[in-house]
């Protein structure tokens, strides 16, 4: 089983040269930490910056220059400033080649819920709807199951939609998983967990087809 | 040149009144304009709609004007850092219209250049398009969203002249930019209001013709909202 860093150091290896990728607040956050470091990619954020870098030095932190958590970051050369308009733009616009975020629920068709509880504050979708509704390639970041123990990845989603058949594929604590048109194929398992494990803690249909491999780290 | 500049906060906010609607600039506590906050504080007017990416905190940014219940409607992406906003949410003293935060940027640039609508991909299958227009482009769907209207837009730049031309800096830019021209009369503080010919027309991100008030704001915390930082080796 896997924690939220090997989560986030298996996505890692779905980075390729080359890309522009947005990173959602969480798990998505520790992707940029596990990326090799042969290739050149670039991280969006939608509040308008192009090349992030790592936070800060102590005292050379910049009010003006936060990524979308409003978090204190640097900029890397080659990194630019933009307005909202155009940072979505960028989204919406399909020029942003890989968009990671999590979920609290995701069904065999790729709809995702990840804004709202009902009765409980809702905070906003902020980012989430435009980069879901536009996004090609969609990496879904969660644990298998909720606090609760019961499954997140469902025939249909209970919570209010964030957006409709748009994720691609799924990375656990327990599993990778394609959502194809037939359901959730699983394509490899976590170091130490069995097909069964994750047949169990998978509502919606999975399609096993032969060997699951084991996943590389 | 055209002089944009007025000569305080008061001439600058003149002609704000109850039941208005404002436009906010600013992500987070970045880049919002905190002089103009300040003075709507203190004139303490009432039944506001304001459209901003988000709602401050407690004791800052549009937080401010939460406290003196000077909101009526919140219309925004994010609000998830206040408690008194969810108190008044959740009692029902605050109206609140959640929208994607692209959707949000867009719908100012539209008023700002004369779209009365538009398609974007955003919120089609969820809650946000109900009631909405939908249509199908090309094999996939779009909602229909509209140009926001609002009677003052404030914003926040870095540099501006008399002219008011405007350099943002930073991702202080964000939704700042967008909201220029936005609504019926834009009002600009600028950290740095410089001499009419000093800034290079190149390097000049929005143009005078887009504000119709600018002043120097006179105090600017620029509070940071999540200080993170790494330690020397």
């Amino acid at each position: 089983m896997l924690d939220k860093n090997g989560i986030a150091k298996r996505i890692a290896r779905e980075v390729e040269d080359g890309f522009y990728v947005n990173l959602g607040i969480g798990i998505p956050t520790l992707v940029a930490n596990y990326v090799r470091d042969d290739i050149e990619v670039e991280f969006q954020s939608e509040n308008g910056v192009l090349g992030m870098g790592p936070f800060p030095f102590e005292g050379d932190e910049d009010a003006d220059i936060i990524n979308a958590g409003k978090q204190t970051i640097t900029t890397l050369p080659g990194a630019s400033f933009f307005d909202s308009a155009m940072s979505f733009g960028m989204i919406r616009g399909q020029h942003v080649d890989l968009t990671i975020l999590g979920a609290m629920e995701v069904s065999e068709n790729g709809d995702i819920a990840n804004w709202k509880i009902p009765g409980k504050m809702v905070k906003g979708m902020g980012g989430a709807m435009d980069l879901v509704a536009s996004a090609e390639n969609i990496i879904v970041a969660m644990m298998h199951t909720n606090r609760a123990g019961a499954s997140k990845l469902l025939k249909s989603c209970s919570l209010p939609l964030t957006g409709v058949a748009c994720v691609k594929k799924i990375v656990t604590n327990m599993a990778v998983i394609e959502v194809t048109p037939k359901g959730f194929k699983l394509l490899e398992r976590a170091p130490g967990v069995s097909v069964e494990e994750i047949k169990n803690a998978t509502e919606g249909a999975l399609i096993i087809d032969g060997d699951i491999p084991e996943m590389i780290l | 040149m055209i002089n944009k500049k007025v000569a305080n906060i008061t001439e600058a906010l003149d002609g704000v009144s109850d039941n208005m609607t404002f436009m906010f600039g600013g992500f987070g506590l970045s880049g919002i304009p905190e002089n103009a906050i300040a003075e709507l504080v203190k004139r303490n007017i009432k039944g506001l709609t304001c459209i901003s990416n988000n709602a401050g905190v407690d004791n800052f940014g549009l937080g401010l004007l939460l406290q003196q219940k000077q909101i009526k409607k919140m219309i925004s992406s994010y609000v998830g850092e206040n408690d008194e906003f969810e108190r008044q949410m959740l009692s029902g003293e605050l109206d609140v219209e959640l929208i994607p935060q692209g959707t949000l940027a867009e719908r100012a640039r539209a008023a700002q250049c004369g779209f009365p609508a538009f398609y974007t991909p955003a919120g089609f299958g969820t809650e946000v398009a109900e009631g909405k227009e939908t249509r199908e482009f090309n094999g996939k769907m779009y909602v229909l969203e509209h140009a926001f209207n609002a009677d003052f837009g404030f914003i926040k730049a870095w540099k501006g002249d008399a002219a008011g031309n405007l350099i943002f800096k930073g991702t202080a830019r964000n939704f700042n930019p967008n909201m220029c021209g936005a609504a019926k009369i834009t009002v600009v503080e600028v950290e740095e209001l410089v001499p009419v010919g000093e800034l290079d027309p190149n390097q000049i991100h929005i143009p005078g013709i887009f504000v119709q008030r600018i002043f120097q704001g006179e105090k600017f915390e620029k509070r940071i909202e999540q200080l993170t930082v790494r330690q020397k080796a």
